[in-house]
């Protein structure tokens, strides 16, 4: 094992304060990804002096809108942003808002759970 | 009232090899905003995890840049290596390690290339790329390849290299470090060099971490943070500290990569003298399952492969977040105050990688 890692699931309303909680002990934020299981889950990863945390978030589906940490972690607008062009997933307030266009997906959302089937190909927008 | 003008920069432009996009806002000369917009070569590649075997993506990873592509290569092994908690043969950690830190000083050896191309000392660019040929040539002697060199494997590594080779390698590294000297001294010393990257672009220490900056644009803002301190591959077998400058400006990053280059050299001095004998790949039996966040120092800092995978050939899901996706929060906080012909050069100093970027 190259390091050890922690993996903590919160819920949705519980993540503004856990990240506030990540910034104010000195955490830098390392990424935002997304993952397509049965459900969506996205991780926010954080390091201080090599000790790497995660926080898990599961959206039961993409019509939920979660918040946006780009108030806390200005540079999370990148990542939100990513994440909203390529699943449809709505996060309000990001610092930033390219509305779709951060990506020039030529299918609109193409990791969306509601576009892709076993043959991995999204809807045209 | 200073009246303000929007200058598109990119994607097409002299100094970009890759297409990135920003919206300069200027008051006369001075930037006072700029917002940045990629995406327009996305290429999907993470989905592809879904299509291809678990074994067979590593060619798919090594592509996914066409400078750091061993280090790329190397990382998604060890998200899989994790996962499936395969520990690879200690020699093949070490020959890891080694084209590693050769795959750093080319690519920042072309960095300095192009950089010197931006401030306009076409000789310098020659002379610097003739350097980089060197490294080159050790990698295609040592795997084939030039660039894209398909050495890590799942598993171990596909390509050994021989005792003797390894102590000319060494060898040649001591002698090439005299030539090298006298073209960083120029970066170093020049004043025209000088002129055109002190005080430019200046990231304050607070900011780069805030930020979520990596790699040299971090720790040329003060932060001794690299990725290689995690001990991954034989790192944690090597004697080394992270180069740091204080500064914060385009000076500093370019002094910090100057200064990994021999670094490097010492590095592979190290591996070359403590490579111990042995395989160089185990096989490889039954499918992952189970997630895994890799983390590995690239030129450009710290990559991150996040790969969860649920007990079949495919992967579920690969993420791959670039050292330049998380410099790019920097850039656009270093160019306001800076004049409009410094921008070139200030989006050169994260040494954007616009192919890494948009996998």
């Amino acid at each position: 094992m190259t390091e050890d890692q922690r993996l903590i699931d919160i819920k949705i309303d519980e993540l503004l304060e856990k990240v506030i909680g990540f910034h104010a002990a000195g955490y830098r934020l390392v990424q935002i990804g997304c993952t397509k299981t049965d459900v969506l889950e996205i991780n926010y990863s954080f390091d201080k002096d090599y000790n790497f945390v995660n926080l898990r978030i599961v959206i039961p589906s993409v019509d939920i809108e979660i918040p946006s940490v780009s108030s806390i972690y200005w540079s999370a607008f990148l990542y939100e942003n990513e994440i909203s062009d390529l699943y449809g997933i709505k996060i309000k307030n990001m610092a930033i808002d390219y509305k779709g266009n951060f990506y020039r997906t030529t299918v609109k959302y193409p990791f969306n759970p509601q576009n892709t089937g076993s043959s991995g190909e999204g809807i045209p927008s | 009232m200073t009246k303000r003008t929007i200058i598109p920069f990119g994607p097409q432009h002299p100094v970009l090899p890759e297409p990135i996009h920003l919206d300069l806002v200027l008051e006369d000369e001075l930037v006072v905003e700029a917002i940045p917009s990629i995406g327009f070569i996305h290429r999907g590649l993470e989905k592809l995890v879904e299509k291809k075997d678990f074994i067979d993506f590593v060619y798919v990873a090594e592509r996914i840049c066409g400078i750091c592509s061993f280090i790329h290569g190397l990382t998604y092994c060890i998200a899989v290596e994790e996962i499936m908690k395969i520990k690879v043969p200690e020699r093949a950690d070490y020959l890891r390690t080694i084209w590693s830190e050769l795959s750093r000083m080319h690519s920042h050896l072309l960095w300095m290339g192009l950089m010197a191309d931006s401030f306009g000392f076409e000789s310098l660019f020659m002379h610097t790329w003739r350097m980089r040929e060197k490294i080159l040539d050790i990698i295609e002697n040592t795997t084939g390849g030039r660039v894209i060199f398909a050495s890590a494997k799942v598993g171990g590594v596909r390509r050994d290299i021989d005792s003797a080779t390894l102590k000319s390698i060494s060898k040649s590294l001591e002698s090439y470090k005299n030539e090298l000297k006298e073209i960083t001294d120029i970066f170093i010393k020049d004043s025209s060099v000088q002129h055109r990257l002190v005080g430019v672009g200046v990231l304050k220490k607070g900011q780069a971490y805030e930020l979520g900056a990596v790699g040299p644009t971090l720790r040329a803002s003060g932060w001794s943070i690299d990725t290689r301190k995690l001990g991954y591959a034989a790192y944690k077998n090597i004697d080394f500290e992270p180069v740091v400058e204080t500064s914060g400006d385009s000076y500093a990053r370019c002094v910090v990569r100057i200064k990994e280059l021999f670094q490097s050299i010492d590095i592979i001095r190290q591996l070359a003298g403590k490579i111990p004998d042995g395989p160089i790949e185990i096989k490889i039996t039954g499918n992952p399952d189970g997630e895994f966040f890799a983390r590995t120092e690239q030129p450009r800092g710290e990559v991150i492969y996040y790969a969860k995978a649920n007990g079949t050939k495919f992967l579920q899901r690969l993420r791959v977040r670039t050292p330049t996706f998380a410099n790019i929060p920097s850039l656009v906080k270093m160019l306001p105050g800076s004049s409009l012909a410094d921008v070139p050069v200030l989006v050169l100093t994260i040494d954007p990688c616009i192919s890494c970027t948009e996998r």
